[in-house]
């Protein structure tokens, strides 16, 4: 896959992991696939000691931990993350990291579900995107890392990834990288079709669709017909509150409120209009789109430039960035889409050292340049925001924009209260059924959205929730 | 092909009583016949009768987010059997067998047929190429195919555009059920292809001889000897269409990462199965699914069977 590490795994993602053949078989056989995968899955509850919560870890502990051999697993799909797990091998030579990577996105979720129900096999730290973090607080699969100390993080971090990894008074994992999103263009064609400036506004970013399309015959830009992350962006920025959730068994879901509605009815009338494609993204033909002019641009997140910098590569130079059109004027916010943290599972025999892991895998100075600089994973750590050698790195195929620095400055208008539902899987797959299929048709976004809502409330008030 | 019965009725009085020492040496026998069985059952039974049973209890149960798992009886089933997302998978994929399985048997027949009686050189060559997909798995072959439908660098739509005919578009709501059967048939004519042609290959030649001096065509010998030779071949790969068909997975979860608003969860009853399993952690109800889609494929392949059977008895007391 061509994805950049931070990518929030597309939803196509998902279901290319277990295959069965069409072929021949006895009756008998069949299910057998659902069944053995059942034997793994269930099973005992989440065992293990969730290590001494009684109180904050001493620096004596902490000592005795980090010098004490010790093996731990982290779990994550960051290529060569082994370079900065190196790194704090280094530092604690008595610990020895074992990093595997079980698969993206989805995949590497049923294999951590899997592992936690069964009791063992569970890694000590585990990548975890932040609209996923709940569902795992909710079967208690998390250690709480407040009594480790993480508490005293939160100032190194951009205010809204904080309060992704601590949205009360636990903290549950360590920001890794974010996705605040912006706006890339192809300044080329929208300068053929006389607009030299990015949209500031969305009315203006309509009216520049229709422009573009006039003059170059290109979409100014492309909705995925299916990705739910880059609405739920859309949302994030407008401010919306589509979810909510309380860490025990009352959610909010609210995707269908005026404001949403609103957002949604921008898009379908662009759409009617012919002003935006929405192909299925992440796939070849969007590649292709994305090189070959079909789209002028691409309201995408922070992990995006240098992902299309591989995609796209023919047109290097001929991109711009800029931040998110506003829906008023002189507004300046933005929201946030993809991103990781690293998280401790309360499963962990040694709950000192995983930490002290996920914690200097992201905050040591070294360990989190080299995430920025070589896995291009978006900062969220301040330092790195705020150094030269990163915001200052001038991009070419952006020519010579400071990218970085952009991006910086829109982190810093990202809402700061942004929650999730302890199964946003479900959420994505019920967005691709309800909304992808009107998306993909040019239908009314705003009436998908009750579909959507209706069957959200429906599936978690048959598990159990109390919906607010 | 009827037996006659006067020869059978003879044997038992032609039999002699068994003796002590035969028993001890058949009982020998049976003895190592069970040692060799052996693995296969310990195999059959841990991979297959446990997780089986296993999960026939899993799905007894309902387990939910809040409040963990609790006995619903046939809670699921009820459950399943009222649910539009599987029944209309089953509908999909019943409509799947009733369409893609009689043109991928025919067309395969007709292969086996021509092989078979093109017996000159080259019929090997051709016998494997049309094998080969086969030997493809699903996975790529998929993939290959969702390249070449693609609309706008498949070579499909690129050629259609070039002669004028517009761009078709095979992973639409419309046609993607018609996309997946051309998958399929690619895929498996050639294997039921070398089933049918081997059944053919053991036909005693004399029968052709026989016709041949009663002045048949290769019409007619294909007609009235070789068809009606090979149906237990025929009927296996029906059944095992049956199954297929119904079991249809590998060509929905890699199509719906090309078009996720067509092939949605549960556009098949397998693949909804997985997606409940790993998507909405509906483990228990996932396992009803599996069972009541065993129920059915059970079902309807005993009812093609019984149908083949009693078409056989029915030739046979005409005869």
């Amino acid at each position: 896959m061509g994805e950049g590490p931070g990518t929030p795994a597309p939803a196509s993602e998902k279901k290319e992991e277990k295959v069965m053949r069409n072929a021949p078989r006895t009756a008998l056989a069949l299910g057998v696939g659902a069944v053995t995968t059942a034997l793994l899955l269930s099973g005992c509850t989440p065992g293990g000691d969730s290590g001494d919560t009684t109180g904050p870890i001493t620096d004596e502990q902490r000592e005795e931990a980090l010098s004490t051999p010790t093996e731990l697993t982290f779990w994550t799909w960051v290529p060569d993350i082994e370079n900065e797990v190196a790194l704090f091998e280094e530092a604690y030579p008595e610990i020895d990291v074992t990093v595997e990577n079980v698969g993206q996105g989805l995949v590497h979720y049923q294999k951590l579900r899997s592992a936690i129900e069964a009791g063992e096999g569970a890694p000590d730290v585990a990548q975890v995107e932040y609209q996923y973090i709940p569902s795992f607080v909710l079967p208690e699969s998390l250690l709480d890392l407040t009594p480790y100390g993480a508490d005293d993080l939160a100032d190194g971090y951009v205010g809204w990834a904080w309060n992704q990894v601590s949205p009360g008074d636990e903290v549950w994992a360590i920001p890794q990288d974010v996705g605040p999103m912006g706006n890339l263009y192809r300044e080329d064609i929208l300068a053929a079709a006389g607009i030299t400036e990015p949209p500031a506004t969305y009315d203006d970013y309509a009216v520049a669709a229709k422009a573009v399309k006039d003059a170059t015959g290109s979409y100014i830009s492309n909705l995925g017909a299916t990705q739910a992350g880059q609405m739920i962006g859309f949302f994030w920025q407008a401010g919306i509150k589509p979810f909510g959730y309380d860490g025990s068994e009352t959610v909010k879901i609210d995707v269908n409120s005026a404001e949403a509605k609103e957002v949604a009815t921008y898009w379908t009338e662009l759409i009617q209009a012919d002003l935006i494609s929405t192909d299925v993204d992440f796939n070849d033909t969007w590649y292709q789109g994305l090189a070959n002019g079909k789209y002028a641009g691409w309201l995408t997140a922070a992990w995006a430039p240098v992902f299309l910098q591989g995609t796209a590569e023919s047109t290097s130079g001929l991109w711009r960035a800029a931040p998110l059109p506003q829906w008023s004027a002189g507004e300046e916010v933005s929201g946030n889409w993809g991103g990781s943290s690293d998280a401790v599972l309360a499963s962990s025999e040694n709950p000192i050292a995983a930490y002290e892991l996920a914690k200097f895998i992201n905050n040591d100075e070294e360990s989190a340049m080299m995430l920025a600089t070589e896995q291009f994973l978006y900062p969220p750590q301040v330092s790195v925001l705020e150094d030269p050698t990163f915001v200052d790195q001038q991009s070419e195929f952006y020519g010579g924009q400071e990218v970085n620095k952009l991006f910086a400055e829109i982190s810093t208008t990202v809402d700061t209260d942004f929650e999730w539902v302890p199964f946003m899987d479900y959420v994505y797959s019920t967005y691709e059924e309800t909304m992808g299929t009107v998306i993909a048709d040019k239908g009314d976004i705003a009436a998908a959205l009750d579909v959507w809502q209706d069957e959200l409330v429906k599936y978690a008030e048959d598990q159990g929730f109390t919906v607010e | 092909m009827s037996n006659s019965p006067a020869l059978t009725v003879e044997r038992p009085s032609a039999a002699p009583p068994p003796k002590r020492r035969a028993s001890t040496t058949k009982r020998k026998q049976h003895l190592a016949a069970y040692l060799f069985l052996l693995p296969f059952f310990v195999v059959f039974i841990t991979m297959l009768v446990v997780p089986l049973v296993y999960s026939g209890y899993l799905s007894l149960f309902e387990s939910k987010l809040i409040g963990g798992e609790v006995f619903t009886g046939l809670g699921n089933y009820v459950r399943a059997i009222t649910d539009p997302l599987f029944l209309e998978g089953l509908g999909r994929v019943g409509l799947f067998f009733i369409v893609q399985v009689p043109i991928m048997l025919g067309l395969a027949l007709f292969f086996a047929l021509a092989l078979d009686s093109f017996r000159a050189r080259g019929s090997k060559a051709i016998r494997l190429l049309i094998y080969m997909p086969y030997a493809v798995p699903a996975v790529v072959a998929t993939l290959m195919w969702g390249y070449l439908y693609g609309p706008d660098f498949g070579p499909i739509a690129q050629i259609s555009r070039a002669v004028g005919l517009g761009t078709p578009d095979f992973l639409s709501a419309e046609n993607m059920l018609g996309s997946m059967m051309n998958i399929v048939t690619w895929e498996f004519v050639g294997y039921n292809m070398i089933i049918m042609y081997a059944a053919l290959r053991s036909i005693p030649t004399e029968l052709y001889e026989a016709a041949e001096i009663d002045g048949a065509g290769q019409f007619r010998l294909a007609w009235s000897i070789k068809i009606p030779a090979i149906r237990p071949a025929i009927l296996l790969t029906i059944i095992f269409s049956v199954i297929g068909s119904f079991q249809l997975f590998a060509e929905p979860s890699l199509l719906s990462i090309i078009a996720p608003n067509v092939v949605i969860n549960s556009y098949t009853p397998n693949f909804y199965a997985y997606n409940l399993a790993f998507v909405n952690q509906e483990l228990n109800y996932a396992a009803s699914i599996a069972f009541l889609l065993g129920i059915v494929i059970a079902v309807v392949s005993y009812i093609v069977q019984l149908g083949a059977q009693r078409r056989e008895r029915r030739e046979r007391g005409l005869s």
